[in-house]
């Protein structure tokens, strides 16, 4: 921003022809196509939930059926985008300081991955039964 | 003194905390509770994973009252985000802009998360899922 106390151009003049700043809209479609997934995704989520009971057996069992498995991957995947998204709009929302700012960001996809990744693993090793 | 003259108020003057403003701040809220209430998912499928020794750990937290009191404001968080979401996605389309609408889309989704968490809770306490 030093820039623009000696240029008389307008801020305008400087980024017009430049292209969007960086991904265009592309977080903006991705936060509604996951958001959509998880209406769809939510009831049989949250039945399954509710089948699990006290019983460990029986929670590896459900866990480890297929439908039930699929249903839970394709909802850690899109939470986890989605919440990827979310947090990161939170953090340039209310950080401003610039090196906070991206160690945040860093961390942010570095929380999601290790959630999403634990969750998997833990539902495939359900699923294998190794 | 010169009489007073009626002008229009500057927008800070006349501003007032409105139900949608209180939504759209809950919504955020909500959005970074489900973000961090994903580690409890994460040692749920992980402690299923791991065995019956880790499970007994998670169901003992799970079972306790602090944990039920989790898992009740996780629901109503989820609920609460879902039906905000909804609202969101519907103005997204460009419908439910005008006064009333926007009035009846905020209490409808309101309503909604609170009706929804309490006929989980019934269902999932009925334990008729299990």
């Amino acid at each position: 921003m030093s820039s623009s106390k000696q240029s008389i151009r307008t801020p305008l003049a400087r980024v017009r022809g430049l292209g969007s700043a960086r991904a265009g809209t592309g977080d903006f479609w991705q936060q509604r196509l996951t958001a959509i997934a998880m209406v769809l995704l939510i009831v049989p989520a949250i039945v399954i939930v509710m089948m699990i009971g006290r019983n460990h057996a029986g929670a590896q069992q459900t866990l480890g059926s297929t439908p039930v498995a699929i249903v839970l991957i394709l909802f850690t995947l899109t939470s986890v985008w989605h919440m990827k998204i979310g947090m990161q709009v939170v953090i340039e929302d209310y950080v401003h300081d610039e090196r906070l700012k991206l160690i945040l960001i860093i961390g942010n996809n570095f929380f999601c991955a290790a959630v999403a990744l634990a969750a998997i693993y833990a539902l495939l090793k359900l699923s294998f039964g190794v | 003194m010169a009489p007073k003259i009626e002008r229009p108020l500057s927008p800070f003057m006349t501003y007032r905390w409105t139900l949608t403003m209180a939504m759209s701040i809950v919504h955020r809220i909500t959005g970074v509770a489900l973000y961090f209430g994903t580690l409890l998912l994460v040692w749920w499928l992980l402690a299923t994973a791991s065995g019956p020794q880790a499970y007994a750990t998670f169901q003992g937290f799970i079972g306790s009252w602090f944990g039920r009191l989790v898992l009740f404001g996780y629901t109503f968080a989820l609920l609460h985000h879902l039906t905000g979401g909804l609202r969101h996605l519907v103005w997204d389309l460009g419908y439910g802009f005008d006064p009333n609408e926007r009035e009846w889309l905020t209490r409808a989704a309101l309503v909604a998360s609170v009706s929804l968490t309490i006929v989980v809770w019934i269902i999932a306490a009925a334990g008729v899922l299990r």
